[in-house]
């Protein structure tokens, strides 16, 4: 069973992550976009989207900290584990909390703007209640964290440190040789965000947050203004390429 | 030298009757889809007027094109690179769909459908972005002719200045027409403000459009052109534009819009142009000498040194021999009566207009002198200053010598011309005096009066040797057949299919199909485009009933009619 739960179920998702955004993009380019309501309504989405966009970019940030730094490093360079707990759950409440916020405005915008509604698709529902799920368990296991360290000072025996189980087994699992103990070891409440996060992941490259990988950092350093010949627009089959064929495209 | 190819339209807003011809035919042919209601690629505006969208030339608010900034330099309106991708999550910019109008259709099936009943009754009318009723209170051309003009005009931008000289009075006012489409600009501020990268100007002819594919809907964009003139989607997610007919200027036929204008007032053709001093030319300093800057970027398809640089560029040499032939080229730089629209948003726009002379010439006649008179004329021209300054806010940064110029030459052809077909002895003089030659005034006035189809339209073919490969090439502005029902990644999603292929296979399920006429579309319209005639398509003529009425129950009720029918369902 944990074997099932914590290392061949990741997997699974890992491997829909992964195989359904490559799918998604030979197939639906067209359909690859951010799929913006800014045009039915932009008071609320003025203020919805940047909190919770900010709001989960240091969210991920979070993650990365807590979850790819090994414990060594950080008292490697002499942060204590005070220090690092209260740095981790003072940004980490804020960005949980940001983002929470956003997404709260936005599904508020979303099913009372009659267009913004009507554009929903079944999968943005899912999506939406999907990633309320893991916000919600996400910051109930940072403030569990926190309550279980209120009064406590030093290592404190009997509160969880994810640096030592969920973050070890998670840089297993990205090195393929996860422990599945370490993750049973783990209070329910990551264990339950764990598990939405894979069907979150495993559901990703369906639902629009796709447009997460099309991120425009590339803007940064390309010219202002693109030329492109005719004769080199991919698929187009002019110039020197041989046309391709229609099961080709 | 870096000599580019640019096709470039311009249009003589004398002959604009204000038709809408060209926005109807156009929407026809590119934006009948859902998601599209409200874009017009092609539009006309009356002026003064307050535009589409409204205000859209009020850059202190849009923060459209470039500026200089302190050190000179230019820059996005709206900010650079950093400053763009910091509002991703949110355009600060962007119009909301009140700026445009909001689309709507009528409930044409309540004529059908109403039970007798007392009073007529009527199609309401329904909003195609929420789906309810609403009422109608803006559109594209709402202030057409200058209707309402006495409550919104003096919100037009180009007022500025001027607008305690301007009388909306109805019989003191004047009024033109000025049809709009993407300005398909030498240095677009919309490729500029894609984070994407996914608009492109092409290397061969300058048409800028949008990858489909490339776009992620960032909506960048849409605030960065000055002349909004990119829109967005709302089904698909994406950014459209003019495509400036690329399909049609490929096999040399010209745009839609020019094609079907009733007035025949627009003119395409290639200008030549030097790359490497367009951004020189947009950092002009002064926004009143940007008009003659972009002049200067123009190159003489004549001249030898540059026929041998564009040699080397890869320009074949149909295309030069076209430049040098091209209408376009003729009325901005040897007749010099074409000027761009709002060189200032620094976008070097390359579709140009001969201002109108009308107003001008109106007024005249209406206070009872003779109209062609050059010396009434050149006299309005100098005293009637505010059509002038209106113009020269629209076309010349404010500049209204050009303007005059234009306006000048205009007024002198009419006299000149006057003589000749009156059988009078030319007036040489005429011409002379606003510095052209005779003959060149007599070319000028065959190419604005008399020029036929291909004098008007010099569009050399797409320089690919396999050409009719090409057709394919034309899915950057999708019009594939959307279904109405989303599938799981919204409207539209999933690989187009091409129009041939579509065709194709509707064409072969027909032929192999048992009955005379197959195809009813899936979402239930009607696809007449494969309709030979034979038989009748399912679906043009819907039942009476809807679907949950059976056949029985109809004839029961045609048989038995209620008597004196309530005014609530009969059924």
């Amino acid at each position: 069973m944990n074997m099932l739960l914590w290392v061949v179920f990741p997997y699974i998702c890992l491997t829909i992550f992964v195989v359904g955004h490559y799918w998604r993009y030979k197939y639906d380019k067209f359909g690859w976009t951010t799929r913006s309501s800014q045009l039915y309504e932009d008071r609320l989405l003025r203020w919805g989207s940047p909190m919770f966009h900010f709001g989960i970019l240091f969210v991920v940030l979070g993650h990365v900290m807590g979850l790819l730094v090994p414990k060594s490093w950080t008292d490697a360079v002499g942060i204590s584990q005070e220090a690092y707990h209260f740095m981790a759950i003072s940004v980490g409440l804020l960005a949980g909390f940001l983002t929470l916020a956003g997404i709260a405005i936005l599904i508020y915008r979303r099913r009372t703007t009659g267009p913004v509604f009507s554009a929903t698709t079944p999968m943005d529902k899912v999506m939406y209640a999907l990633l309320v799920v893991v916000i919600l368990l996400g910051l109930a296991n940072t403030l569990g964290w926190h309550a279980a360290g209120i009064g406590n000072t030093g290592p404190v025996p009997e509160h969880y440190n994810y640096r030592e189980g969920v973050s070890i087994w998670f840089r297993q699992f990205l090195t393929f040789h996860p422990d599945a103990d370490l993750m049973a070891q783990a209070p329910l409440g990551f264990q339950l965000h764990l598990l939405s996060a894979c069907v979150l992941f495993a559901l990703w490259p369906f639902t629009r947050l796709v447009h997460v990988f099309s991120a425009p950092v590339g803007y940064v350093t390309r010219p202002y203004v693109v030329y492109r010949s005719r004769d080199e627009r991919p698929g187009a089959g002019v110039g020197s390429r041989a046309p391709q064929r229609g099961w080709e495209r | 030298m870096r000599v580019m190819a640019q096709m470039a339209m311009v249009m003589n807003l004398d002959k604009c009757i204000g038709c809408h011809t060209c926005s109807v035919t156009c929407k026809q042919a590119w934006t009948n889809r859902p998601g599209t209601e409200y874009v017009w690629f092609n539009n006309v505006e009356t002026r003064p007027g307050l535009g589409y969208p409204r205000r859209y030339e009020d850059q202190d608010e849009w923060e459209g094109g470039w500026v200089l900034n302190r050190r000179g330099n230019l820059t996005l309106r709206a900010g650079g690179r950093l400053k763009k991708l910091a509002n991703i999550f949110v355009n600060p910019k962007m119009p909301s769909i009140q700026d445009y109008y909001e689309p709507w259709t009528y409930d044409y099936e309540t004529l059908l459908n109403a039970p007798a009943q007392q009073h007529f009754p009527v199609a309401r009318p329904f909003s195609l972005i929420s789906g309810k009723q609403m009422n109608v209170s803006w559109s594209a051309n709402w202030d057409d002719d200058l209707g309402g003009s006495k409550e919104t005009a003096h919100q037009d931008v180009m007022l500025k200045g001027i607008s305690d000289k301007v009388k909306f009075e109805f019989e003191q006012t004047f009024m033109f027409y000025l049809p709009r489409i993407c300005e398909h600009c030498l240095n677009p501020s919309c490729a500029a403000s894609c984070p994407s990268g996914a608009i492109y100007k092409r290397s061969e002819d300058g048409i800028v459009l949008v990858d489909q594919d490339k776009c992620r809907g960032w909506r960048m964009c849409i605030s960065g052109c000055p002349y909004k003139k990119v829109y967005f989607n709302h089904k698909t997610g994406k950014a459209e534009k003019c495509t400036f007919c690329f399909p049609r200027i490929e096999v040399g036929i010209p745009t839609v819009c020019s094609e079907t204008c009733v007035g025949r007032l627009r003119y395409i053709g290639l200008m030549l142009y030097d790359a490497d001093r367009v951004l020189e030319a947009a950092s002009t300093p002064d926004d009143e000498d940007l008009y003659e800057a972009q002049r200067s970027v123009f190159l003489d398809p004549h001249d030898p040194a540059v026929v041998r640089e564009a040699e080397r560029a890869g320009i074949p040499g149909d295309w030069i021999t076209a430049a040098q032939r091209s209408p376009v080229y003729k009325l901005i730089n040897d007749y010099r009566v074409a000027l761009p629209l709002h060189p200032e948003y620094r976008t070097m726009p390359m579709v140009w207009y001969i201002p109108p002379l009308s107003p001008v010439v109106d007024i005249i006649k209406d206070t009872g002198h003779d109209g062609e008179d050059r010396d009434n004329l050149f006299a309005a021209i100098d005293t009637l200053r505010i059509p002038v300054e209106y113009l020269a806010n629209l076309f010349t940064a404010g500049d209204p010598k050009p303007v005059t110029g234009v306006l000048r030459k205009l007024a002198a052809m009419r006299s000149y011309m006057r003589d000749i077909n009156l059988g009078r002895d030319p007036d040489e003089s005429i011409p002379e005096g606003v510095g052209m030659d005779p003959e060149a005034m007599y070319e000028m006035y065959r190419l604005l009066a008399l020029a036929k189809y291909a004098e008007r339209y010099v569009i050399p073919t797409a320089h690919s040797e396999d050409a009719h490969r090409l057709e394919e090439l034309a899915t950057d502005c999708a019009v594939g057949d959307y279904s109405d029902d989303m599938g799981a990644f919204g409207e539209g999603s999933g690989v187009l299919p091409t129009v041939a292929q579509e065709n194709f296979a509707m064409l072969k399920a027909r032929q192999t199909a048992d009955t005379l006429v197959g195809g009813g579309s899936k979402s239930g319209r009607v696809n007449l485009l494969n309709w030979d005639g034979k038989g009748m398509p399912e679906g043009m003529f819907p039942g009476a009933g809807s679907a949950d009425v059976s056949p029985t129950d109809e004839a029961a009720q045609i048989r038995d009619p209620q008597p004196g029918a309530d005014l609530g369902d009969p059924r």
